[in-house]
């Protein structure tokens, strides 16, 4: 069939279609979203696709179609899988008949995340099996594997890619399809699909057993590799496996190793304890490189105590390798030329570089967020009452609004928190103005049940809903607000407006972003009143429109006084020789600059 | 063909400016000529005006995504200081191509922070590269009657000088599979253009 160049996660797309998949859900997630998206780009017949409104609700659709016999896969990254997690503990006990893949991605670093946890870790607890692919390449054939676990066992397993497999690039060998699978359709059956007490204590008996016989199956499984001999091992998974392997290639043709050495590769769990006792086997030495969590060598250990064998253990637990952040090349070189006793390469040298500009990541030219941001701060400063205001943020673009000169974020913690967040600071301090600002897909993902739980509770917080009709931060995906399938079929669009209404809020005003007076003329009718108040404030995010307007500085007007700068943070401003000027690549003209200008210097001028 | 060494190459500037087309391309003309191929791209939070590092990898066999440090032989920056910043990638022999536009961070003076002068970057790496192209952005600009596709001139200047296993034609044929017909000219303009 041919190599085709292909990013980790149009690999795992591919892989699943060509194993038969059917059914296909998740929800947005760097470093995830475009393995759904290459599904839906697909448009393959008989496949049935969907951005659903939250991971919880995206992994029961699939246990549904997974329960009907179909080959399910749902799509997150891993903080996604918290919100999934209730689902899957249960499902595992309950089981299912089509295979079914839960792929959650991992963020070592985290590049773009909130956390480093470990997947693998999670299929532990939840007691599943765990795939842990080390390139594109593998992801595409591993994935057709975990299906086969998956219904082999009657059992969800969880597949798990980092951000380097996920967004790096390979060429990768195309196989043909598998055979096709047509679903049976759901079968009544007797309580199978009840979980009960007296059903969980005798699947849970089944689940363990499993669980053996998926170890030692494990051990045979050609992804659980093993070569070489010697006295000393090393053991990886994943990426880093792909680090090791290239670190061992260039140490040994610019040093050379000194020794011959075993080389174990961890891909899928639970642990292959039989492998890793051949691997053991007259060892004096090992080295485990793992990113996130000592999980390999957490095993080990307990093997290695368990069987009283004489092995010291090198890794994340002792302090060789980082216990946080990436792994990269070059250190696990350095970590290897300590193991095997070599000289470290020597590094290249240069001199002090000139000191260089910091360029943390900010809302772009045009962004509603930042006219919205910018409208309710000015609206504060402006109110008679004085009063400390605490802003909660959330997950999206808009988490950027902590930055300076805007400085409105005070608390982020996950999906849906900041309105609940809020709530809870104001019942510490009750004279506290408590906004919370959610954008429209958190809004849907888990933001309206605080909405609820405020009204419910007679709390008193005004809550900014920051709708730019998109998905925004993980690459502009459709959601229930936007009237388009993850198919860019047309759908029904939810109207945040009435739903906001039915929930009983004491106020509800709807705005445009970009009409700065507008909005900020909401905030401030709502300001002094009690209850839940909620501000919509309405503007298209700048990914999905074509630049037509633009404005350009006077100079002549322009004092130089540089407010527009430090009131807005606008990328597109500069300032160059005394005057501030308009970068025209990335400006669109919202006129936000245009509002604070003293001078009136900024002009609107034909593109 | 059977290729003799590896290429590595890292790509960088800031979120907007195109290091991510330049990887495509530069993986789509090597992947045409049966080279294995591998790399990773910035993709997320950090393309919002942040620094951009695209690595890309050809050769035989491709082991990891990343290029380790000392190891590129090719660097094409898009911007001064993000070729200071990356320039620990560069490897003893390394050819280096660099745009000499500074783009200044958003709301720098904020932080109480001065603009950079592209001076200060391009004169160290006049010390530290010795394989050094500084290309013009107001010439370049000038030539292209436009400030669209200089990210393709770029690699067009790399590719005549022949570090890559690969010569300007097939770049051009992979603009036209990979970019809709109304890029075409502009960009294959660009990847010939004397920088």
């Amino acid at each position: 069939m041919g190599k085709k160049l292909l990013m980790g996660n149009e690999a795992i797309a591919l892989g699943a279609l060509r194993a038969g998949v059917s059914v296909v859900t998740g929800y947005p997630g760097t470093p995830s979203s475009e393995i759904l998206e290459t599904v839906a780009k697909q448009n393959a017949d008989g496949v049935y696709v969907e951005w659903s409104v939250n991971e919880k609700a995206a992994l029961e659709i699939a246990a549904g179609a997974a329960y009907s016999g179909a080959r399910a896969m749902v799509t997150m990254k891993q903080v996604g899988l918290n919100v999934a997690s209730d689902p899957l503990m249960s499902l595992n006990y309950v089981g299912i008949k089509g295979g079914m893949v839960i792929v959650s991605a991992d963020d070592p670093g985290p590049i773009s995340s909130q956390t480093e946890q470990d997947t693998r870790q999670f299929g532990a607890f939840a007691k599943v099996a765990v795939f842990d692919p080390s390139n594109p390449q593998e992801a595409y054939t591993m994935i057709a594997d975990a299906f086969d676990c998956s219904e082999k066992y009657g059992r969800p397993v969880l597949f798990r890619p980092t951000t380097r497999v996920c967004h790096g690039t390979a060429s990768v060998e195309i196989l043909p399809p598998l055979a096709k699978r047509s679903p049976q359709g759901f079968t009544k059956d007797g309580g199978k699909w009840v979980i009960f007490p007296a059903l969980a204590y005798a699947n849970h008996k089944k689940i363990e057993s499993s669980l053996k016989e998926m170890s030692r199956e494990f051990s045979a499984y050609a992804a659980n590799s093993l070569t070489g001999d010697g006295k000393k091992g090393i053991v990886s998974g994943g990426v880093s496996f792909a680090y090791t392997c290239e670190a061992l290639d260039d140490l040994a043709a610019c040093r050379g190793i000194p020794e011959p050495y075993k080389l174990f590769k961890v891909s899928a769990y639970p642990f292959p304890e039989q492998k890793a006792l051949e691997f053991l086997k007259g060892l004096d030495e090992i080295l485990v490189t793992e990113e996130l969590d000592p999980v390999i060598e957490s095993c080990l250990l307990r093997l290695i105590g368990a069987h009283n064998l004489q092995v010291k253990v090198k890794g994340k637990l002792d302090g060789t390798m980082r216990n946080a952040g990436e792994n990269t090349v070059a250190e696990i070189q350095e970590v290897l030329s300590g193991f095997f006793n070599v000289d470290v390469p020597a590094k290249k040298t240069l001199s002090p570089s000139p000191i260089l500009p910091g360029r943390p990541p900010v809302l772009c030219a045009g962004c509603p967020h930042r006219a919205s941001f910018f409208a309710v701060k000015e609206a504060v400063k402006e109110s008679a009452a004085k009063r400390k205001a605490v802003y909660s943020g959330d997950i999206g673009c808009y988490t950027l609004g902590n930055a300076a000169p805007l400085d409105m974020v005070d608390t982020c913690l996950c999906m849906g928190a900041g309105i609940t967040v809020a709530q809870g600071i104001n019942r510490v301090e009750p004279d506290t103005l408590n906004f919370a600002f959610i954008g429209d897909s958190t809004f849907f993902h888990s933001g309206i049940t605080g909405i609820i739980n405020a009204v419910y509770n007679k709390s008193n917080i005004i809550i900014v809903i920051l709708d730019n009709y998109t998905t925004a931060m993980t690459g502009g995906q459709p959601h229930p607000g936007t009237g388009k399938t993850a198919s860019r079929k047309d759908t029904v669009k939810a109207d945040i407006h009435g739903i906001v209404t039915s929930l009983g809020v004491s106020e509800l005003i709807r705005a445009d972003a970009f009409d700065l007076n507008a909005a900020k003329d909401a905030v401030k009718r709502v300001i002094d009143k009690k209850g839940v108040r909620v501000l919509l404030f309405e503007g298209a995010c700048v990914s999905g429109i074509s630049k037509s307007a633009l404005l350009s500085v006077d100079a002549g007007l322009c004092t130089g006084c540089k407010l527009c700068i430090k009131k807005t943070g606008c990328p597109a401003l500069a300032y160059n020789a005394k005057k501030v000027v308009i970068d025209a690549e990335l400006c669109t003209g919202c006129g936000l600059c245009a509002s604070v200008c003293p001078a009136g210097a900024m002009l609107a001028v034909k593109r | 063909m059977k290729l003799e060494k590896k290429y590595n190459c890292i790509i960088t500037g800031v979120g907007g400016q195109g290091t991510v087309l330049l990887s495509r391309l530069i993986c789509g003309a090597a992947t045409e000529k049966g080279f294995a191929v591998g790399g990773s791209e910035t993709i997320g939070m950090a393309q919002r005006g942040g620094s951009v590092v695209s690595h890309v990898r050809i050769g035989e066999r491709v082991l990891s995504p990343l290029v380790p440090y000392g190891k590129a032989d090719v660097i094409i920056a898009l911007e001064p200081a993000e070729a200071v910043r990356v320039l620990p990638y560069l490897g003893k022999d390394g050819e280096m191509f660099v745009l000499d536009r500074a783009v200044q961070p958003a709301g720098c003076e904020l932080r109480g922070g001065r603009a950079y002068a592209t001076f200060d970057m391009t004169s160290y790496l006049k010390e530290n590269v010795e394989k050094l192209t500084v290309v013009n952005y107001q010439r370049l600009v000038g030539i292209l009657g436009g400030a669209k596709a200089v990210n393709t001139a770029m690699l067009g200047a790399a590719v005549k000088k022949g570090v890559f296993p690969f010569c300007i034609q097939d770049v051009e044929k992979i603009i036209r599979e990979r970019l809709p017909e109304k890029f075409w000219a502009v960009n294959t303009e660009a990847l010939t253009c004397s920088v």
